[in-house]
């Protein structure tokens, strides 16, 4: 039978013998699990007993939550300081960097560095600075000149600010790295050209480097707020022993999924969730998508 | 095959039997499940030695995970038919594995009730329903007074007995910088650690109040007595003669081991980590009573159950392995190598484990311990860690957070309570 197809239909069959492998796979352990969750996501569920039918009660309950909204707010609040942040400085060390060629490489890595670091040394570390008198670097600095000691952690109002510097600092090697390779692309013949119109070089910034620079901004302003709309790894362990606190001032929505899940064991009320940051991460991916894409 | 069975129950209800039939029988292997600690597996390895000396033909296999995942693993095990015939299990969440069916009581001929409730310290009976226990523990946790004895040497102090020479004590040992920063505390606070356990069932009971009522289900201190032994707390680290600010070098137990905190509650698991600090010389008493000799502390205990999982000779092995880990033999082994107390009387209130000077006070502290059953620890906690930081960050009064704590606690225990019993 193999034998009667056609050259085409040939390539066709091992095209799809091949993709099989990866479509299992992702099925499996990836569309099933995120299926089985919606499903959950209308179900009560301990871990331990049967699942019993509860509608949309869950969605209900998160709904009138407070907590939940705190949350909301605090996610956003994430992607909303993250994502412009984060983007502003790495383009603007990029853009100089690839202007110096003293330890040009050097400077590459330190800045990478950071990157490759775990997340959860690096929160602990932060997290130590941090600390009031007598352990911390940063107020034993501040008390040592004579100024208040600042409450990093310990405020409603600072703790998120706090928790998020160094979430932006880790992944700012990252996008260095994507900006520097999105400048090289950029042809020198427009800029020689522009040289010899004598365009200022404010000016071949706006008009030549952005424009040019967009498909690379488009890729790090949705990858970056995925990952800010998913912060976790850096609240939890500055964190942990008021997960999210001080008064729900850091928590995201993943770390109230995590304790629903794993500390409460409501694994029906955590899959809601799960579905509702799923949800919110798709229109916000699509909105940017959009937005970015055409003007 | 049949005539084999007739011979594994002769042996399971005949344990003197047992050597004669044991070259026999042929070997049964049962699993244990721990979590991870090092001194409770290399303990829990003795006494599987002892008890395969004494039972040739049983084996146990013992498998442990590490803490952060053994109750996620746990669950997950055991409905899948993975799991182990015994099991290890905090106190609170023997609710959630009795509905669930994932456990057994244990047989009332080997643990007949009547005797548990005498030879057990009362705590336990939490674990009681009905006639038959659904599980027993080895060893109970309580709270005591960990004290620095230098800094107490160095401040004039004796270790307190009542709460007014803790605050005195404590204020003799606060030191503080030229601008005001505290640099030693005279003791630690924080809900986070264990100080929400001796807010709820020492200091309230302690101020004439009872936490909950209505078996736990009902919150019960949200009135005068919680009110005092909130003011009482917050006294520690608010104004300007605070003793102690919450988050102090991060963690309590951390600026008590680095040397910078006078005193600190905590339980007897703690025993071990403080052994191992290099510089600390550090003693320990009982928690501060009141003014009129009041006294009151909370304990914990992890149990072991035999699960569902275990039928026929399994069973019968099970409930051997599990009359030999709840003996009084097994309970000094669990205290000389965990540093966990005993949980009969008969054990831990021996002339030498009372008068320990390490051991005693936690030991004396089991008489007077109340065990609180809670429907989500963390959850319960973290509301204890609001109604404070409601008070220092946002600075609401007492009474107000009081009562909001109290609504909040009241929904997690409703909302456990009736989906239980749906």
């Amino acid at each position: 039978m193999y034998r009667n197809l056609t050259i085409r239909q040939k390539q066709i069959v091992w095209a799809w013998a091949f993709l099989a492998i990866p479509i299992l796979f992702y099925g499996v352990i990836r569309f099933y699990p995120t299926g089985n969750a919606i499903l959950i996501s209308f179900q009560e569920w301990n871990l331990l007993g049967d699942r019993t039918w509860t509608g949309f009660d869950n969605y209900h309950k998160l709904f009138a939550d407070p907590v939940f909204w705190k949350v909301f707010k605090n996610t956003f609040v994430y992607l909303l300081l993250g994502t412009p942040i984060s983007l502003v400085i790495s383009f603007v060390i990029a853009y100089h960097l690839d202007k110096t060629r003293f330890m040009h490489g050097f400077l590459r890595m330190l800045y990478f560095l950071p990157f490759m670091t775990s997340a959860v040394a690096m929160a602990w570390v932060w997290r130590w600075f941090y600390q009031p008198v007598p352990v911390g670097l940063f107020n034993n600095a501040l008390a040592s000149i004579g100024i208040p000691q600042f409450p990093f952690l310990q405020s409603t109002t600072w703790a998120l600010p706090s928790v998020l510097a160094p979430a932006v600092w880790a992944g700012l090697g990252f996008q260095v790295i994507i900006f520097m390779a999105g400048l090289r692309a950029i042809p020198r013949s427009y800029y020689e050209a522009a040289r010899i119109d004598g365009v200022s070089s404010w000016t071949v910034l706006w008009e030549i480097t952005l424009p040019l620079l967009k498909p690379t901004i488009v890729f790090i302003v949705v990858f970056s707020s995925i990952g800010f709309l998913r912060i976790f790894d850096h609240v939890f362990n500055m964190t942990t022993n008021n997960p999210g606190g001080p008064l729900n001032s850091t928590k995201p929505l993943v770390l109230m999924i995590y304790e629903t899940a794993f500390s409460a064991f409501d694994m029906g009320y955590a899959a809601a969730q799960t579905v509702v940051l799923f949800l919110v991460l798709l229109v916000v991916s699509l909105i940017q998508l959009r937005i970015l894409r055409d003007s | 095959m049949a005539f084999f069975n007739v011979k594994a129950l002769a042996v399971a209800t005949a344990t003197s039997a047992a050597a004669l039939f044991s070259t026999a029988a042929q070997a049964v292997e049962i699993e244990y499940w721990q979590y991870f600690f090092d001194a409770r597996v290399q303990a829990m390895e003795t006494l599987i030695e002892n008890f395969q000396e004494a039972n040739p033909d049983i084996t146990v296999k013992m498998t442990h995970f590490p803490y952060a995942d053994y109750r996620t693993k746990v669950a997950a095990a055991i409905p899948a038919g993975e799991g182990p015939d015994v099991v290890q299990l905090f106190y609170g969440w023997l609710n959630d594995y009795v509905a669930a069916d994932l456990i057994q009581p244990l047989p009332a001929d080997v643990f007949p009730a009547s005797q548990i409730d005498e030879e057990f310290f009362p705590m336990v009976q939490a674990m009681k329903d009905g006639d038959a226990y659904w599980a027993l523990p080895t060893a109970v946790r309580s709270l005591a007074l960990f004290y620095n004895e230098r800094l107490l040497e160095e401040a004039g102090v004796e270790p307190p007995t009542t709460l007014d020479e803790m605050i005195a004590a404590a204020k003799a040992m606060t030191k503080r910088d030229g601008a005001g920063n505290l640099t030693q505390v005279g003791m630690t606070a924080g809900m986070t650690a264990q100080d929400h356990h001796w807010w709820r069932e020492g200091l309230i009971r302690q101020f004439g109040g009872e936490p909950y009522v209505d078996d736990y289900q009902t919150v019960n201190y949200n009135n005068e007595a919680g009110l005092e032994a909130l003011n009482f707390y917050s006294s520690l680290f608010t104004g300007d003669d605070a003793v102690t600010a919450i988050g102090f070098m991060d963690e309590p137990q951390a600026a008590f081991k680095a040397g910078r905190a006078g005193m600190h509650i905590d339980g007897s698991f703690r025993i071990g980590s403080l052994n191992n600090t290099r510089g600390l010389k550090w003693g320990v008493t009982e928690l501060p009573a009141t003014a009129d000799g009041t006294r009151s502390n909370y304990s914990s205990y992890w149990v072991n159950a035999i699960t569902t999982k275990a039928e026929g000779e399994k069973y019968d092995a099970a409930v051997k392995f599990m009359d030999y880990i709840t003996s009084d033999e097994a309970m000094q082994i669990w205290l000389d190598v965990v540093g966990e107390l005993p949980a009969k009387p008969s054990v831990g209130l021996t002339e030498e484990n009372s008068s320990d000077p390490v051991f005693g006070p936690f030991i004396k502290g089991l008489a007077y311990a109340n065990t609180t059953k809670f429907a989500n620890e963390s959850g319960q906690r973290q509301l204890m860690v609001e109604m404070v930081e409601r008070m220092t960050l946002q600075g609401m009064s007492a009474e107000e957070s009081l009562a909001i704590a109290a609504e909040a606690e009241q929904k997690i225990l409703d909302e456990y309570y009736n989906s239980a019993s749906n």
